[in-house]
């Protein structure tokens, strides 16, 4: 492939791709990123091939695994070109069906589409099904589009033109005035203005400067940055150089958690090809600017998710974080000016050099502009990523995107901004999502992860299961954050245990302003967030533990006892045949009883019941009904009577 | 693992110091655990001290000084798969494998970890067996994956 | 290097720049408690017990002064209601690693830290560094080296280097402010290199 060797040449590239393609010729997408794969998208995406060979059509239809659309609830995911008909949860089975009906006969399968649980109703397009209707996917609806190893895809989109823009039309102040007009805020969870940031690099008197993209998406529950990095790369890629031009960087970084290898597989092949086109490298697009990126891969480090530990793993050390006093786009990585932004920020990049600061900020809030891609986790309906314009409500988002809660659920809480965020109750839920607006709900957007939480989650648990993974995943420096964390988390487990005492709650707050005073870094000042937003919203919770030894969303092991109702048991022996201690006693026609002693509390029993007896029920903070006599266990059986 | 293959990691990464990282994970992967011999290799190529590659796998949760088993066992136990259920799921792969996280059982058949998160949250519970994802996961589904390591 | 003017505990003070607020005050013989500092080595920030509180542009906030960059013109304050609240938290969870530690039991009076407040925890470390830092950074033998991170760090000799360099040096000792640095020694000794005396018999 011949390098590209300037802007001209790369709109007659561009040309050239979209001569060869004939938009009205099928395509069938099928999505390759890690959460289809993980359903059997790669045995569909054989079958599939296999199946257009078997019938003579290779040259009439074409195949491509694509990036992550982010619906990965019903994946595998196929989307047919150019009619956009979506199928969901496809297997190979469905394969040949699909060839012959929709492919050569242009019909529907019904089976196949999206059925909205409330109505009935069924979406054919992609753009009808209410999970993707009500998104601004400006950013990721790209990515069911594209083959993110394939770099012809991305120019086929309009890839590189926003490169192309800056490079030959634009002065390195020039982009950074536009970024900044935009008010891109950072989506890495700080929500700093990346053209402040950046300009602080621009002016700094030091003459290397470097650019990071921060891929190590540490925050459990969060996804979007693989979906990104995985399915769209060289959009990654594209805002990074421009980003760098307008600095004034000759060298890139992409830190990528190794947890993630299909995007350290991808971003590797995007580098190599941007390489051979020359969008990377010396002089690229003949403009006289240089630039190169490398790739580093974490090693299973949270906390190298913090930019100064970050900087500190590219040097080769262990990621402990560093005072932030002078900050790191001045003295970062090697002592040298260092802008560090998400991934997400570097994505909006391209957009807003495309189409202008004043088209990005028709989208969010006075403060927070543009939209965010969420990544609505937990206990929902339709699971997955959603990308909204800032200032929607969580409401529009858990139930009108995410249609709900299932199985007849009551919604409790969310939780967004990760480990360093906390719990959004319902009362709050007509908050409209921005940084500032959930900073003062005591929880944060952080990088935008939302896990919802039913009635039978219990809010204690989530505050102990937030400090057992701080404890892990703290660097171990500072006293307030090993120390504090580790007496914390302590305290914690006692109460779910059963084990709380009066002044636990006192203690608990006293830690919580230790770490959040004279922590280090980020994650130990906001190691305490998840404590105390379920301590202001739930602290009912708390003292039902702590006084009563009860759990109210009957969830915490210690504390609960399962019991069948012998009114209701039917002695079908599905909990008799299933319970992995067997600890039930029971027979044919005999009433079960749970042998209290050698209960594990799995829950297995509970989930087999069947719903229509529902006789298994967990109860807490009051003592278990003594088991009714062996002689009174016979189920007398109506006889069925004319 | 032989000294050559160290040294061809190690020129690979052009011998630099801030590489140091990126070379402990080429070993750990091609030799499923760092041995002591290529530590020591590595500390003297790349001309930092012992006690800096010491801190290093030790920090990581990707590398391990012991040999590791034939099978790898990640239970994701990120706050998505948390809700799910995925502490049931690890109680049952305790289990069934005898070991606890961290561990790796005496025939050197499974070890077992627990990740933070493997960025599949839409189909927690997550059970991750060799490299492949094992999404949707119930007590119940768990022997079946095992099952099928030999 | 210009001077800079600025407050501390109500007495006006000239700074080099460059300088820590943590060096300030001590060439103004005004003083700071601390753990993890000693002039010898870079400043490691951990254990926190130097925080004071710094006054400038119109906002009050926290910094870590063996670290934190001395400006003109800022207003310090040493001891304050909050200041003297977190430092004694600080002590009381270091207590629960070594409570029979001198430094720790002196600051604790002075603080009024309670040693029995948590239950006591089985490492004595209280990961001041000192050890870890003289040894790379005067010594520049390595000897010695942190392992793991969060609640699980902990030191570890390095018995190779250790059983050549530090039966003969063993500077580190008195640095430590418990028991667990010559603890640690020990046991590597005994395990890895039992055939060399650690005492002088």
């Amino acid at each position: 492939m011949p390098r590209i060797n300037s802007t001209d040449e790369l709109k007659k590239l561009r040309q050239k791709i979209l001569s060869l393609r004939d938009p009205n010729k099928p395509c069938i997408s099928i999505c390759a990123g890690a959460g289809c794969i993980a359903s059997g998208a790669g045995e569909v995406i054989v079958a599939f091939n296999a199946e257009i060979e078997k019938q003579g059509l290779k040259t009439d239809v074409d195949t491509k695994g694509t990036g992550c659309p982010g619906f990965c609830e019903r994946g595998p995911i196929v989307v047919i070109y150019p009619e956009e008909i979506c199928y969901l949860q496809v297997t190979p089975e469905d394969v040949p069906e699909i060839v012959s009906q929709t492919i050569k006969e242009k019909k529907v399968i019904d089976r196949l589409l999206y059925v909205d649980q409330s109505t009935g109703e069924k979406a054919i397009h992609e753009s009808d099904i209410p999970f993707y209707k009500n998104q601004e996917r400006n950013i990721i609806g790209s990515n069911i589009k594209i083959d993110p190893k394939s770099i012809e895809d991305y120019l086929a989109i309009g890839g590189y033109a926003a490169l192309a823009k800056a490079l030959s039309g634009m002065t390195a102040e020039q982009v950074l005035g536009e970024v900044k007009k935009a008010n891109l805020r950072g989506r890495g969870g700080g929500g700093f203005p990346a053209g402040s940031k950046w300009e602080g690099s621009r002016n700094a008197p030091e003459k290397i400067k470097y650019v990071i993209v921060n891929a190590d998406e540490g925050d459990p529950g969060a996804f979007m940055d693989r979906a990104l990095l995985e399915g769209n790369p060289h959009s990654v890629l594209e805002g990074l150089i421009i980003g760098a031009y307008a600095i004034g960087s000759h060298e890139g970084y992409v830190y990528v958690r190794q947890e993630y290898p299909l995007a350290v597989e991808n971003v590797n092949i995007a580098i190599k090809q941007a390489e051979e086109y020359g969008l990377l490298g010396k002089n690229i697009l003949g403009s006289g600017f240089d630039f190169t990126v490398k790739v580093h891969q974490g090693a299973g480090a949270f906390v190298c998710g913090e930019s100064t530990a970050l900087m500190t793993a590219l040097e080769g050390r262990a990621g402990e974080p560093r005072p932030k006093y002078v900050r790191s786009n001045v003295v970062g990585l090697w002592g040298r000016p260092s802008v560090l932004n998400n991934v997400e920020t570097w994505a909006n990049v391209p957009l807003i050099i495309n189409k202008g600061a004043d088209w990005f900020t028709q989208f969010g809030t006075e403060s927070s502009k543009g939209t965010k891609i969420f990544s609505l986790v937990g206990k929902i309906t339709n699971t997955g990523l959603v990308e909204v314009p800032m200032g929607i409500t969580l409401r529009d988002i858990i139930y009108k995107i995410g249609g709900g809660i299932p199985g007849g659920k009551r919604f409790k809480a969310v939780q967004t901004g990760g480990p360093s965020g906390g719990c959004i109750p319902e009362e709050l839920l007509d908050l409209p999502v921005g940084f500032d607006e959930l900073t003062k709900a005591g929880s944060m957007m952080g990088s935008g992860g939302m896990i919802v939480m039913d009635e039978d989650t219990c809010m204690v648990d989530v505050a102990r299961y937030f400090l057992d993974f701080l404890t892990d995943e703290s660097c171990g420096k500072c006293v307030p954050c090993r120390e504090g964390m580790r007496q914390m988390l302590k305290i914690l487990t006692n109460i779910t245990q059963g084990k709380g005492k009066e002044g636990d709650i006192e203690l608990l707050e006293e830690l919580s302003e230790t770490a959040r005073e004279a922590a280090l870094c980020a994650l130990g000042k906001s190691s305490p967030n998840p404590f105390l937003s379920t301590l202001k919203y739930f602290r009912d919770e708390y003292e039902a533990h702590i006084k009563e030894k009860r759990c109210p969303a009957l969830s915490c092991k210690e504390l609960i006892a399962y019991h069948i109702d012998p009114e209701k048991c039917q002695a079908c022996m599905s909990c008799f045949r299933k319970c992995p201690s067997e600890a039930i006693v029971g027979g044919k026609n005999l009433i079960h009883i749970i042998d209290q002693e050698k209960c594990t509390k799995c829950g297995t029993c509970f989930e087999v019941c069947p719903p229509r007896f529902r006789a298994v029920t967990k109860i807490s903070g009051e003592p278990v009904p003594p088991p009714i006599p062996e002689e009174a266990r016979t189920i007398v059986r109506e006889s069925k009577q004319k | 693992m032989d000294k050559e293959r160290v040294d061809q990691i190690i020129e690979k990464h052009n011998a630099e110091a801030s590489s140091l990282i990126q070379v402990l994970l080429d070993i750990q992967s091609e030799n499923n655990w760092l041995p002591k011999e290529a530590l020591e290799r590595v500390a003297e190529r790349l001309t930092v001290p012992m006690t800096r590659i010491q801190h290093i796998a030790t920090f990581y949760k990707a590398f391990s000084l012991v040999p590791k088993g034939r099978h790898q066992i990640h239970v994701c136990m990120g706050t998505a798969c948390h809700v799910r259920g995925a502490p049931r799921v690890l109680d049952t792969v305790q289990e069934m494998t005898g070991i606890k996280p961290g561990e790796t059982d005496l025939d050197l058949k499974f070890s077992l970890q627990t990740v933070n998160c493997l960025g599949c949250c839409a189909l927690g519970p997550v059970l991750e067996v060799d490299g492949k994802t094992h999404g949707k996961m119930a007590p119940s589904k768990t022997a079946a994956v095992l099952k099928n390591c030999d | 290097m210009s001077e800079i003017i600025l407050q501390i505990d109500g007495k006006e003070v000239k700074a080099k720049e460059g300088m820590t607020l943590l060096e300030v005050a001590r060439s103004a013989g005004i003083s700071i408690p601390t753990l993890c500092y000693h002039e010898k080595l870079e400043p490691f920030g951990a254990c926190r017990l130097c925080i004071v509180e710094v006054e400038s542009r119109g906002s009050t906030r926290l910094v870590v002064s063996c670290v934190y960059p001395a400006e003109k013109n800022i207003i310090v304050k040493t001891r304050s209601e909050k200041v003297d609240r977190i430092r004694k938290m600080i002590l009381e969870l270091q207590l629960a690693h070594a409570p029979d530690a001198f430094d720790l039991q002196e600051l604790a009076k002075e603080y009024g830290a309670d040693r029995g407040r948590f239950e006591k925890e089985p490492s004595f470390c209280i990961h001041c560094g000192l050890c870890v830092r003289y040894c790379a950074e005067v010594k520049k033998k390595n000897a010695v080296g942190f392992v793991d991170r969060g609640i699980r760090k902990e030191i570890n000799f390095i018995p190779e280097i250790a059983s050549k360099e530090c039966w003969n040096c063993k500077e580190c000792f008195p640095l430590c402010p418990t028991e667990a640095l010559q603890a640690a020694y020990v046991l590597v000794q005994a395990l890895a290199f039992p055939s060399q005396p650690a005492s002088e018999e």
